[in-house]
């Protein structure tokens, strides 16, 4: 019997359930292992039971918090897919402004239907089993817990920092360039495809667990940065809500 | 009597959204596609980041156009900086924005559209007994990524991009790995240009205004001046003024108009409207879908972005082509801009006219931000449409006349991740 599984999104870019589907020359095998039974982006059908729930996305409003709850009950597994689901993400950059402002802001009017509340990472709301972290996840990471999953073992995340990946690269530091980089407490996984890119690391797959963070914040006002700017930094992707 | 149809969390498209149509005495009442995607407020998000910081953290507004969100975001930051990219820049930058309108045409193509016309609810049925379509899908779906990973460093929220150019080049080697890939993928547009030649598109006609970018010489893609089919030819700036973006109780997505009324952008009217910039061979192949380039058929929605596949493709060859003879080094801007500023640029998305307006001040941080996105401008079209076929379905069984109203509105390809976040400029 195939693995019975789905994906499903509340507030974010689906760019996490697109980076499943861009695993093009993996997923003809992927689907001799499993049955997606509810994709909604992609497929008209529904199912009853899954045995993994795949969600992206943060929650806003207390109906996409009935819906989560609804697909926690039917589904043995849940995880959290990507940033927005595991720690909020992007959508957390709005969290030091009053949601009222922010509206005001965007649509000048504060009628009922767009009224949303600071959005929630998945585990603030229902049980959360595992996380895949990243804006977007690592397609690569995704088949490992998958795989992990299949094979009812406990997926497990490097526990190191992005600093590792991206020196066993051999790629420049971004800090000789004069860079902020959130490579040195930033967990690994995504084999520091931003700084191979010749950007820096943003913080996208949220904190390694037990982070040097005081020599790091040293570190980042020996490069003449503000306290807002460190703040500005870990902000991106709510980085800062961690620490 | 009095009867309520609705479609809940439509399937098969991008983002989340109802369609409720009340029906009275054998007649339709109201039709409302109400987007219910939760606001996100990005731009309001973005207020105060430095303009380094802005496409990278704009560019999740949306997974499927982050290519176009960072492209519309660097050059309206540039514009308002004062900063001229070097002019090898912009065939990189195109290239990169064909490699995802590719990969976004394909997936609707292939796994949203198609199962309408091949009678299944969803491509993954078709996994054993058609596996040489499955497989081809994804064959094709990986050489757009290609694009995307080579020149952007991967598929989606892309890495290499900056304001001035690119922080990292693609390989030469890369590149002609890529070009062959390309050449590679032409036999499988083939089979798949006859597979579209085989659906049945529905009949119907209703006109609108097709609004779409005009660039001299080529296909529209990234420029400054804006045409339609009613004859406006604009610059950016003075087309985004004359949009006026309303709210309306039903939807978390504003809708666009301008003092004409609605209007659609997107592949179709890029195709009805820049027809004899296409390729020979993609104007060859609108002949053997049998596109007319007036149709008024919103259905030929997916014949236009066939054609445009095989169009993108064939550029992006030449593209390649064009970067391997005339290669250039570092592309980064390297000065840093001094002062602040005013910048509206505009791209064509896959799904049509995208607009970002930004404010910058003295240091560069960002003051204010506007964008507006290709299915917040459809989103009244798509209204229109269904209220002018309903009453040819009305005698439909329920089944089947939401079968046939969710294939028109896939025919848009509605991308409602992104349609939440439009605005009036951010107030101070």
């Amino acid at each position: 019997m195939k693995t019975r599984i789905g994906f499903f999104d509340f507030t974010g870019c689906e760019g996490c359930q697109l980076t499943v589907m861009n695993l093009e020359n993996d997923l003809m095998q992927v689907l001799q292992l499993v049955e997606v039974v509810e994709f909604r982006e992609l497929m008209s059908e529904e199912a009853n039971k899954l045995d993994i729930a795949f969600i992206e996305g943060s929650i806003t409003r207390k109906k996409d918090r009935t819906r989560l709850q609804e697909i926690r009950k039917r589904s043995k597994i849940l995880v959290a897919l990507g940033a927005c689901a595991d720690n909020g993400g992007v959508n957390l950059l709005a969290n030091h402004e009053e949601v009222s402002t922010l509206r005001q802001q965007v649509y000048s009017s504060n009628a009922a239907h767009l009224l949303t509340e600071t959005p929630l990472p998945l585990h603030k709301v229902v049980d959360v089993n595992y996380r895949i972290p990243g804006c977007p996840i690592d397609g690569r990471e995704f088949l490992a817990v998958l795989q992990a999953l299949i094979l009812e073992r406990d997926p497990e995340l490097p526990n190191f920092a992005v600093c590792v990946e991206c020196k066993l690269a051999e790629y420049p530091c971004s800090f000789d360039y004069g860079e902020i980089c959130m490579g040195p407490i930033t967990r690994a996984g995504c084999h520091a495809v931003c700084i191979d890119g010749g950007d820096r690391c943003r913080g996208c797959r949220g904190l390694v667990d037990n982070p040097r963070t005081s020599p790091y914040q040293k570190v980042l006002e020996e490069h003449g940065l503000t306290v807002q700017d460190i703040l500005d930094q870990y902000r991106t992707f709510n980085i800062g809500e961690e620490l | 009597m009095s009867k309520k149809i609705a479609l809940n969390h439509l399937t098969r498209i991008e983002g989340h959204a109802h369609l409720v149509i009340d029906k009275k005495a054998g007649k339709v009442e109201s039709c409302h596609l109400e987007v219910i995607e939760s606001p996100r407020f990005f731009e309001a998000l973005l207020r105060g980041r430095h303009f380094s910081d802005v496409a990278p953290i704009v560019a999740r507004v949306c997974g499927v156009c982050s290519i176009s969100h960072t492209m519309a975001s660097l050059m309206a930051t540039e514009k308002a900086l004062n900063i001229t990219p070097d002019p090898r820049v912009k065939v990189l930058r195109r290239l990169l924005s064909q490699g995802e309108i590719l990969q976004s045409h394909l997936l609707q193509l292939y796994f949203m559209a198609a199962p309408d016309y091949l009678g299944i609810p969803s491509i993954f049925q078709l996994l054993n007994q058609r596996n040489d379509l499955f497989s081809r899908a994804l064959r094709l779906k990986r050489t757009a990524n290609r694009i995307c990973e080579v020149v952007g460093g991967r598929a989606v929220h892309p890495v290499t991009t900056a304001v001035g150019g690119f922080s990292t080049l693609p390989e030469t080697s890369e590149l002609k790995i890529l070009r062959q890939e390309l050449v590679d993928a032409l036999p499988d547009l083939e089979t798949t240009v006859e597979l579209f030649a085989s659906f049945d598109f529905p009949e119907f006609s209703r006109p609108a205004e097709q609004v779409c970018l005009q660039q001299v010489g080529q296909y529209p893609l990234h420029s400054d001046r804006v045409i339609s089919s009613c004859g406006i030819d604009q610059s950016v700036e003075q087309f985004k003024d004359s949009i006026d973006e309303y709210i309306v109780p039903h939807s978390t997505a504003k809708m666009a108009r301008t003092e004409r009324g609605h209007y659609s952008v997107g592949a179709l009217s890029r195709v009805k409207n820049s027809f004899s910039q296409l390729s020979p061979m993609a104007q060859k192949v609108a002949a053997v879908l049998q596109m007319d380039p007036n149709t008024n058929n919103p259905y030929h929605g997916l014949k236009a972005r066939l054609i445009e596949v095989i169009h993108f493709v064939e550029e992006a060859i030449h593209a390649i082509d064009d970067l391997l003879l005339h290669s250039f080094n570092s592309a980064r801007a390297t000065a840093m801009p001094k002062g602040g500023g005013q910048g509206i640029a505009a791209v064509e998305a896959p799904r049509g006219l995208l607009f970002h307006a930004y404010t910058y001040d003295q240091n560069g941080n960002l003051e204010t931000a506007d964008c507006i996105i290709p299915t917040a401008q459809n989103l009244a079209s798509i209204e229109a449409d269904i209220e002018a076929l309903l009453p040819k379905l009305l005698d439909l069984a329920d089944a089947e006349l939401k079968r046939r109203v969710e294939t028109l509105i896939r025919a848009y390809d509605p991308c409602l991740s992104c349609s939440t976040h439009q605005l009036q400029i951010a107030i101070k």
